[in-house]
């Protein structure tokens, strides 16, 4: 069937609509029950598809097919306690659900109508009924995620019956381009890849361009370690993203458009194939798109594995099937981009919003949001924290409220040190910050970036000097070459901060550091080294007192730099078998039988093969005795450090 | 069929990796020459599905990796041949994407996330276990081509980090004692999935 107007849209939303409504919470008597397998990546990954496929064999055997449908679904967000699933009427929340709870869920639930509390969501002890009981959910605002985990992201019917499609109908029907970009320049939407350019005036830039053909291309290179949004939208709801993409290549004047995604993702890519195949099937790509003589068609193209790619000139090179390396600009991909032609670049959040803005106003849309930054933003939660998942908050909302409300606080009761946004170009916010109102200005002015949106939350235990080597050396080992002081330079504040984690570091280095991050910075070619250096400087600027410890101390505060932490016995624990004297290579350990082993630390290689062998777990790796609390006196004893060099 | 200089009988003969050669019991290992061509068969069709758009090249990469297990120089060659592309350009791009290798890879691929959310949570413990265990490094393949060891980038389950990648297989909060296991049940010669469905 080919949709050609939005009657047509509209008997098929009328046909569908009913499977949904109940799906938001309303009774209507529909006589079924649905089940939701949530179907992302993380729950996927913990077979959630296992379960699914029990579920349908055990409703086949007791003939409950036509009472009980099972969908799948996107990402809830909740992927700390996946797999997902949920069932309506009644909104009840079902997480961690294994293959083997299948018959007690059929017995339980779809036979005899009762929930089973043992699967359901504990909140501090209590037991959440439905998904409104969650207080994960409870301060979110889900505007852009708001089809995932609502809709089947396989069947366009769904998406249609949630209103899909029609602002693409009226628009090519009824207005013109420029209505359409007034209205989203007046959203006030911002990229949300990262540098947060308005979106607005890029459509403004590229159509004003007089040269043909012109693209339209999707990044969904999401190669932000951490980060998980773009594939969570793709996987949960592709057809918003083909949609806006429609309606920029209406906007802009473009037919054809491309969605770069990153060959890790291979649900979403599945997903996003079988979306375009159905919206080809109803004639809502392809062409004469609604009867008129706009053509439209939207082609996949796949990323390798390179980090770079994310950065958009160089993304335009692996679009083309060329090496991803950036070049200069001016010109920009508005002016000049996929075989010189003028091109359309945002990323999958930014077209995700499109849609909404169209259907709810941009007036209702820029009421979210703070003055500079509209609407809403999706972050993933991941690192040291209670509920890792994908969440999404007005703009202005503050970290003290994602990490410690949605997020549940730091596990184990640890103490909260930073949360890292913007993957390897952002930065680490120490707890002042917790309280700051985070958009696109706030996040910069305090040294890191909103990025796409990864948000690591790190503990106590996380050494911010580990972390800063962590970042460089990945942006090391991505850095494509082509300019050098991204290749040279990078490598050059690798080495030093390699040698600063491993008790070799000097006074001097901190200089040397900051010098060469303010250069990489300001001589890099492109976006990855312009903001490789981010890590360094903003641990220095937060967390210096962590680098003089390695330094001038040579202690690790958190315990996590190997060579910098000393081996111990508990002479209480020991058994005084004499194991680790065997093991240890290095003969750094005496003892006698009767007597508890001790570890000479100064011929100790750290290697902690003692650790492994000794069957009473004696062993423990510590910091530093010499160690004081840094943070309380600020007077650092111990050996190593210049002076003793100089004595030397 | 246009005879090509790198794709000649001899090359492919002596090009042929070892695995192909010593793995497999000898009654069921086909004619290796066939095998060969087999692969060079299946690559005309993706070669021939992709190649009428423009910049395609990476996914017929892609499709050739999956063919052979890693892009071997003829079958670079092979595509540059049947694309039009200079061979340079195709190995340049060969040489610049992580996906891309260049050398067989052992039966099982143990891939490491090296997202920051896998490492802060313990991932660098993971690798020196598997370093030990198979005393190779990152990037390598053991001496019986039985395991390859690489690091990726991040797979987006954070959730469940860290997170170890057994031949496609998520397996989520790993753990060293669990990596051992792993090792040693493919050390002998059980397949993961006989076992777990």
């Amino acid at each position: 069937m080919k949709v050609k107007n939005t009657e047509d849209l509209r008997e098929i939303k009328d046909k569908f609509f009913p499977l949904i409504k109940q799906r938001l919470g309303h009774r209507n008597g529909l006589g079924i029950t649905q089940v939701l397998v949530c179907s992302g990546t993380a729950c996927s990954s913990a077979e959630s598809q296992d379960f699914r496929l029990e579920l349908e064999r055990e409703l086949e055997r007791r003939n409950l097919r036509d009472n009980v449908r099972i969908f799948k679904t996107g990402c809830f967000g909740f992927c700390q306690h996946g797999p997902i699933a949920m069932v309506h009427p009644g909104e009840v929340f079902y997480c961690q659900v294994k293959p083997d709870d299948v018959k007690e869920l059929v017995e339980t639930h779809f036979l005899s109508g009762r929930v089973v509390e043992r699967l359901l969501y504990q909140n501090n002890g209590q037991r959440a009924n439905n998904i409104e009981d969650i207080h994960f959910f409870q301060a979110q605002k889900r505007i852009v995620l708001r089809n995932c985990g609502v809709i089947n992201p396989e069947d366009i019917s769904e998406y249609i019956a949630r209103d899909g499609y029609f602002a693409l109908a009226d628009i090519i029907l009824n207005k013109k381009p420029s209505e359409i970009i007034d209205k989203i320049k007046k959203s006030g939407l911002r990229g949300r890849g990262g540098a947060g350019f308005p979106t607005g005036r890029k459509w403004e830039m590229t159509a004003a361009q007089d040269v043909k053909p012109k693209y339209v291309l999707c990044n969904a290179d999401e190669g932000d370690p951490g980060a998980f949004m773009d594939r969570s939208i793709l996987e949960g709801d592709p057809h918003s993203i083909l949609e806006a993409m429609a309606v920029s290549g209406y906007c802009i004047g473009a037919a054809q458009g491309y969605i770069y995604i990153r060959a890790e993702y291979p649900i979403a890519v599945e997903r996003l194939e079988i979306a375009i195949d159905q919206a080809r099937g109803y004639g809502l790509l392809g062409k004469n798109l609604f009867g008129t003589s706009f053509d439209f068609d939207i082609g996949l193209r796949f990323g390798a594995g390179a980090f770079v790619c994310g950065e958009e000139t160089a993304l335009l090179q692996s679009v083309m099937g060329q090496r991803g390396e950036p070049r200069p600009r001016p010109p920009y991909p508005a002016q000049e981009g996929l075989w010189g032609k003028p091109t359309l670049i945002s990323n999958v959040e930014t077209y995700a919003n499109i849609p909404v803005i169209l259907r709810e106003g941009w007036e209702w849309y820029s009421g979210h949001g703070t003055a500079s930054s509209k609407g809403s933003k999706v972050f993933s939660l991941a690192g040291k924290i209670n509920t890792t998942g994908l969440i999404e908050v007005p703009m202005g909302t503050t970290l003290r409220t994602i990490v410690f409300d949605i997020g549940g606080g730091i596990p184990g009761g640890k103490k909260f040190k930073a949360v890292q946004t913007g993957g390897p170009s952002g930065g680490c916010i120490p707890d002042k910050y917790l309280d700051l109102p985070i958009d696109y200005e706030s996040l910069k002015e305090i040294g890191s970036m909103m990025g796409s949106g990864g948000m690591i939350v790190m503990d106590e235990e996380n050494c911010m000097v580990d972390i800063a080597r962590f970042y460089v050396e990945f942006t090391q080992d991505e850095s494509c070459g082509r300019c050098t002081p991204c290749r040279v330079g990078t490598k050059r504040l690798l080495e030093v901060l390699k040698r600063i984690t491993e008790g070799k570091g000097e006074m001097e280095d901190l200089e040397l550091l900051e010098e060469l991050a303010f250069d990489i910075r300001d001589a890099s070619l492109c976006g990855l080294g312009q903001t490789a250096p981010n890590p360094v400087i903003s641990t220095m600027r937060y967390f210096r007192e962590e680098y003089i410890a390695h330094i001038r101390d040579k202690t690790c505060p958190a315990g996590v730099c190997k060579a910098l932490l000393d081996y111990t016995v508990d002479e209480a624990k020991c058994a005084a078998c004499g194991l680790c004297a065997k093991v240890c290579a290095a003969g750094a350990i005496t003892g006698a039988r009767g007597q508890p082993y001790r570890i000479d630390p100064e011929k100790c290689l750290k290697c902690a093969a003692c650790v492994a062998k000794c069957p009473k777990n004696a062993i423990t790796k510590g910091i530093r005795k010499e160690d004081v609390n840094i943070a309380e006196t600020g007077i650092h004893t111990g050996t190593g450090g210049q002076e003793e060099r100089a004595a030397l | 069929m246009v005879q090509y200089a790198h794709t000649g009988k001899e090359s492919r003969e002596r090009e042929i990796p070892a695995p192909f050669v010593s793995e497999g019991k000898p009654e069921q290992k086909p004619d290796k020459e066939q095998t060969w061509e087999k692969k060079f068969n299946e690559l005309d069709r993706y070669i021939s599905l992709y190649a009428k758009e423009p910049g395609q090249l990476i996914i017929i990469l892609q499709k050739a990796q999956d063919i052979f297990g890693y892009l071997p120089e003829e079958a670079q060659a092979y595509i540059a041949e049947k694309t039009g592309t200079p061979v340079s350009e195709v190995n340049g791009v060969v040489t610049f994407y992580s996906l891309f290798s260049t050398e067989p890879r052992g039966k099982c691929a143990l891939d490491l996330c090296m997202g920051t959310a896998c490492y802060i949570k313990g991932a660098q413990e993971l690798m020196d276990t598997l370093k030990d265990q198979l005393q190779i490094d990152a990037g390598e393949t053991t001496a019986d081509h039985l395991f390859t060891v690489n690091t990726t980038r991040c797979i987006g389950a954070c959730g469940l980090a860290p997170i170890l990648v057994v031949n496609g297989e998520v397996h989520g909060n790993a753990k060293s004692g669990e990596i051992i296991k792993i090792i040693q049940k493919y050390r002998k010669g059980e397949d993961s999935e006989s076992k777990k469905h």
